[in-house]
């Protein structure tokens, strides 16, 4: 059965540290940074990038879009 | 098999969702975390999908969200508080093959612009009505609007909204729900993902209707302003859950 990989890339410039993709993830992949963007906010990152499925569920949620969202199919 | 890099994921052909182009290159006025950011991109990817952005024309209000033709990149005109609906029916009566669209907060729609809400409905204008009540007028700094909760604070209700000496919070979804001019009536919400597809539905619903003349849509948004509820996003977001919804039911409340 193929399996489903996925990944985000945030645009960390954009991000306003808000928080809500983090617990909208049910892999639980995401955390914030300990640094902070331009304007001073922390931004969301994958802390475990391996667990990301590609659902789209941060990027659902993100009020600034600032989520791009990759998913790939590996045959496993 | 060798070990998957994320480069080999984040490529051009892997993409399953992107901004869609109908944001201009602005960033969002909106403080972090609030719920207009997420209906804004629901209305453009709607319009996107439909294919229909350069038949659309939004109608933005007054409230946090009066900068929205700064950010939709689609024709929009700006409506002094609470006139939108006015502004709507004239531009729709004279352009009746576009798609026309209001955005409206809660202080502007059920409170200045009451009157203008209320007979747009009645006269079923064929227009979509996009609502985000946050239970509170955000851009001011959050006084008390009609839809403030029972004994929920405000800056002007500082204890609490008594309803004794303030009055009660006002379902103007389920009154206007009850006219006739109304085609499809839907309260919903963004601070889950499932909640998000299915407003985005109701959003998709409310731009087909258009195309029959057919009377008028009309899609509350239930949504958060963490800046004058003075929480954390995320903490907002629980609060609407608890005490927003109980009251402010989502469902569709009428099809036609
Ligand atoms: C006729 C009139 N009265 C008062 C104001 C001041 N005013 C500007 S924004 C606003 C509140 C808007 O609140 P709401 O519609 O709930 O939108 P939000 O900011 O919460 O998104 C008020 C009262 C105004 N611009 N015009
Ligand atoms: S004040 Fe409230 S409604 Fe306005 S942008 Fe901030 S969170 Fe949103």
């Amino acid at each position: 059965m193929a399996k489903v990989r996925g990944a985000i890339v945030v645009d960390v410039e954009r991000c306003k540290g808000c928080e809500i993709c983090i617990g909208s993830c049910p892999t639980d992949v995401l955390r914030m940074s300990v640094d902070v963007n331009g304007k001073g906010y922390h931004y969301a990152y994958m802390e475990n990038p391996e667990a990301c499925t590609g659902c789209v569920n941060c990027a659902t949620v993100c009020p600034d879009t600032v989520i791009t969202v990759y998913r790939i199919k590996v045959p496993s | 098999m060798a070990e998957l890099r994320i480069e080999d994921i984040i490529k051009p052909e892997n993409i399953v969702f992107k901004k869609t182009k109908l944001f201009t290159d602005k960033p969002l006025s909106y403080c972090p975390g609030c719920g207009h950011g997420v209906v804004h991109r629901l209305v453009l990817e709607v319009i996107e999908e439909m294919g229909i952005e350069a038949e659309t024309i939004g109608i933005a209000p007054v409230g946090c969200s009066v900068l929205a033709y700064e950010f939709m990149n689609i024709d929009m005109v700006q409506a002094p508080h609470g006139r939108a609906p006015a502004l709507a029916t004239g531009i729709k009566r004279i352009h009746t093959e576009k798609f026309v669209f209001t955005y409206q907060g809660d202080g502007d729609l059920a409170a200045i612009g009451t009157a203008e809400t209320i007979h747009a409905c009645n006269r079923g204008e064929n227009i979509a009505i996009i609502f985000i009540n946050n239970g509170i007028y955000g851009m001011t700094g959050g006084q008390m609007a009609p839809t403030t909760l029972p004994g929920m604070q405000s800056s002007t209700s500082p204890y609490g909204r008594d309803v004794e000496t303030m009055g009660h919070p006002m379902k103007i979804t389920e009154l206007v729900s009850n006219l006739p001019g109304t085609r499809f009536v839907a309260r919903h919400a963004v601070h889950t993902p499932a909640l998000v597809r299915k407003t985005k539905k109701a959003i998709r619903k409310a731009f087909e209707n258009q195309k029959e003349n057919k009377g008028l849509s009309f899609v509350e948004v239930v949504s958060n302003c963490n800046s004058g509820w003075k929480m954390s996003p995320v903490e907002s977001n629980k609060w609407l859950a608890e005490n927003m919804l109980p009251f402010y039911e989502l469902g569709t409340l009428k099809d036609e």
